[in-house]
């Protein structure tokens, strides 16, 4: 509670203290008047200060006035009780409305509780806090064992393990030593790390994430607009129909008098502030998106949110995003000598060449290379490598340089790229390699339409039909497209989306490479492992910070729970309202029941959009 | 010209989207959006803005929200 509220508390307490005299002193008018006044001043001053400050400038309608109306009118009537029970229902309401904004304002901003306060440089041989902000590229920091990494580096000299959970929801932390790259916005777990800075603070990852985050608000969604637009009509209305309700029925309604309508009115117009629905909605949104953060799933806004909850077709890239983008060996083909000869001759073949594939046969070989024993390199561009090992000529390649070197070979129908090797001109066998689909992927896609109803899945690759068709038929994608260049991605996609209803939306997700435009193009746009990627950053709506699928299923989850929640609100907060104003209006329900209804259902809305804060950690 | 405000005793959201309203129509504002729950004003002005706009800022807000206190960050 802070200090605003205590006073209030103090307050209100004093208040009930003077009513409970005034009820044992009740036979006497004087002294019950006496009392209830004390009670009422103390309790409800400053309600009466702001409504008669705000009378100067000109602003009628707003609670204060309505409250002070109110209550004064019950003191002129001689019902000193309910002035004063008035005013404090609607103290204490506010009291509570107050203390669970606070406690919400707090667990969003711990969330945010990533921006680090300091770091330590060496100035002449002391170590000394500075200002993060202060601090230049190239300079040197010590981060300490428990402390935040303040800006983006790469570590000169220590080791240890450093928690990135704040980034990526990840918990278990990562290794660095010597030459690691390290984000700021992690924590040191253990070790001394000495970083040299390669980004400033501002361009540094967590301010990046920082301003993402604050200022995700400023992207309404279409039911934020929606509540704006409604106070907007919805005041004048109420306005009109409690001078109606106010004036009209005394002249045609024989026994009711000017004073029980007005009454009436002011009922009527207590009960319909719609501070509830101005709070709560916000609010829900504010803590989806804090909450999706809390898993290292970035929502760049509300509208994003509102429009991920309503994605039926989603669209994934999939090299690199529903494969590991890494090419490994996947088969070792011998035929006449033994598959570790095989892998032997290939490895050394390749041992100069930095094409991808060169690389992951060097790296499944493992064992050392022997550079002595090669002679006589020569490179075919697109074809692959001939040279001398010890005195065999050893050829490695595809299928053009087979035939370039008349080998006679079998042509091998296999998923991915097929490396063969001859020596001396024969053929031996043949390497198979391929990228990895990614262990989650099937779950992902699995959980999408069932948890998600995601009614069309469909992939798109740059990769030939034979790889694509592989990879969908084990993924159980409803659709793909291969052999595409990037721009025929954006094509596809704006084909998708004219084929789509015009309430759903088309979600792409990739890796934020080279699918800038797409990314764009597409209703919602999600970047995968985009950590350390600007331009991902940049251009997708919706950023997974590390590489796992299986988060895009739990980012839709929660995209679909908060708008539940926010439309939960909207009925509730509105649903309430109209039967308080119909109770009211007929004179049915009086102040202290207004009152209450519209305080509690404030206090409930804000309770219940507290639950979008709220997600599951894996 | 992007300016960042921390309004310091913003309590009530209806005020907070009625200031937006409210500074939204001002000369020389591009775009502001008001967070209740960060308590923060994000202020877009037009390039050629002078402190005059400053000044009106703290005027308007001192009508709707005799309370706040803005503080530039």
């Amino acid at each position: 509670m802070n200090h605003k509220e205590k006073k209030l508390l103090v307050r209100i307490l004093l208040s009930i203290f003077f009513l409970i005299v005034s009820f044992i002193v009740s036979t006497n008018e004087i002294l019950l008047f006496v009392f209830c006044f004390i009670s009422y001043l103390l309790v409800g001053g400053e309600v009466l200060m702001k409504a008669i400050r705000n009378l100067f400038k000109g602003k009628f309608l707003d609670e204060n006035f309505l409250m002070s109306l109110a209550t004064v009118g019950a003191f002129v009537l001689k019902e000193y009780f309910e002035g004063v029970f008035v005013m404090l229902l609607y103290q204490i309401g506010e009291l509570f409305q107050s203390y669970a904004v606070e406690n919400s304002r707090k667990s969003i901003s711990s969330l945010m509780d990533i921006r680090p306060d300091y770091a330590n440089v060496y100035i002449g041989e002391k170590l000394k806090k500075v200002n993060p902000e202060t601090v230049k590229v190239g300079d040197l920091i010590v981060v300490k064992a428990g402390e935040k990494i303040p800006l983006d580096g790469v570590v000169e000299n220590g080791e240890g393990l450093i928690d990135t959970s704040a980034l990526t929801g990840e918990t278990v932390p990562k290794r660095v030593m010597k030459k690691s790259v390290v984000l700021s916005g992690c924590i040191n777990k253990t070790g001394l790390l000495t970083i040299a800075v390669t980004k400033e603070f501002g361009e540094s990852t967590v301010s990046k994430i920082l301003d993402l985050v604050e200022n995700a608000s400023s992207k309404k969604a279409k039911a934020e607009n929606f509540i704006t637009k409604f106070a907007k009509y919805y005041t004048p209305i109420v306005v009109i129909l409690a001078l109606c309700l106010a004036f009209l029925p005394p002249i045609f309604v024989r026994n009711l008098t000017v004073i029980e309508c007005v009454k009436r009115a002011m009922t009527f117009l207590v009960i319909s502030c719609p501070c509830a629905l101005v709070i709560s909605v916000p609010l829900s949104f504010f803590g989806g998106i804090g909450g999706a953060s809390k898993l290292g799933i970035l929502v760049k806004g509300s509208s994003y949110l509102e429009a991920l909850s309503k994605t039926k077709v989603m669209v994934f890239d999939k090299t690199g995003t529903l494969t590991k983008g890494k090419f490994s060996v996947t088969k070792v083909f011998p035929i006449t000598i033994s598959e570790e000869k095989l892998m032997e001759f290939a490895a050394y073949a390749e041992l100069y060449s930095n094409h991808p594939i060169a690389q992951s046969i060097k790296d499944s070989y493992k064992k050392k290379i022997n550079k002595d024993r090669i002679s006589d390199v020569k490179e075919f561009s697109g074809k692959g490598v001939v040279c001398k090992v010890s005195d065999k000529e050893i050829a490695v390649g595809n299928k053009a340089l087979m035939e370039d070197l008349a080998v006679s070979f079998s042509e091998e129908k296999n998923i991915g790229t097929t490396v063969y090797v001859a020596v001396d001109k024969k053929y031996v066998g043949y390497i198979s390699i391929s990228d990895q689909i990614k262990d989650e992927a099937e779950l992902t896609i699995q959980k999408l339409r069932t948890e998600n109803k995601i009614d069309k899945i469909v992939m798109l690759t740059g990769d030939n039909e034979e790889i694509a068709s592989s990879v969908a038929l084990q993924l159980g994608v409803d659709q793909y497209y291969s052999k595409l260049l990037p721009i025929d991605k954006v094509e596809k996609v704006e084909y998708l989306l004219l084929q789509k209803n015009q309430n759903t939306n088309v979600a792409f997700v990739g890796d934020g490479i080279n699918d800038a435009p797409v990314l764009t193009r597409a209703d919602i746009g999600i970047a995968m492992g985009a950590l350390g990627s600007d331009a991902a950053i940049e251009a997708a709506d919706v950023i997974i910070m590390d590489d796992d699928l299986l988060k895009i299923n739990e980012a839709v989850s929660i995209s679909k729970r908060t708008i539940k929640i926010v439309k939960q609100n909207i009925w509730f907060a509105i649903g309430i309202k109209v039967v308080f104003l119909i109770l009211g209006a007929f004179g049915i329900s009086h102040m202290l029941e207004a009152v209450f209804a519209d305080v509690g259902v404030s206090i409930l809305a804000i309770l219940n959009s507290m639950r979008a804060l709220y997600v599951k950690k894996r | 010209m992007r300016k960042n405000f921390y309004l310091k005793n913003l309590d009530c959201a209806n005020c907070a989207s009625r200031l937006e309203v409210a500074i939204q129509k001002l000369n020389g504002v591009k775009d502001v959006t008001v967070n209740f729950f960060t308590q923060m004003m994000r202020l877009e002005l037009n390039d050629d803005y002078n402190d005059e706009i400053l000044n009106e800022l703290k005027r308007v807000c001192a009508k709707i929200e005799p309370d706040v206190v803005i503080i530039e960050k």
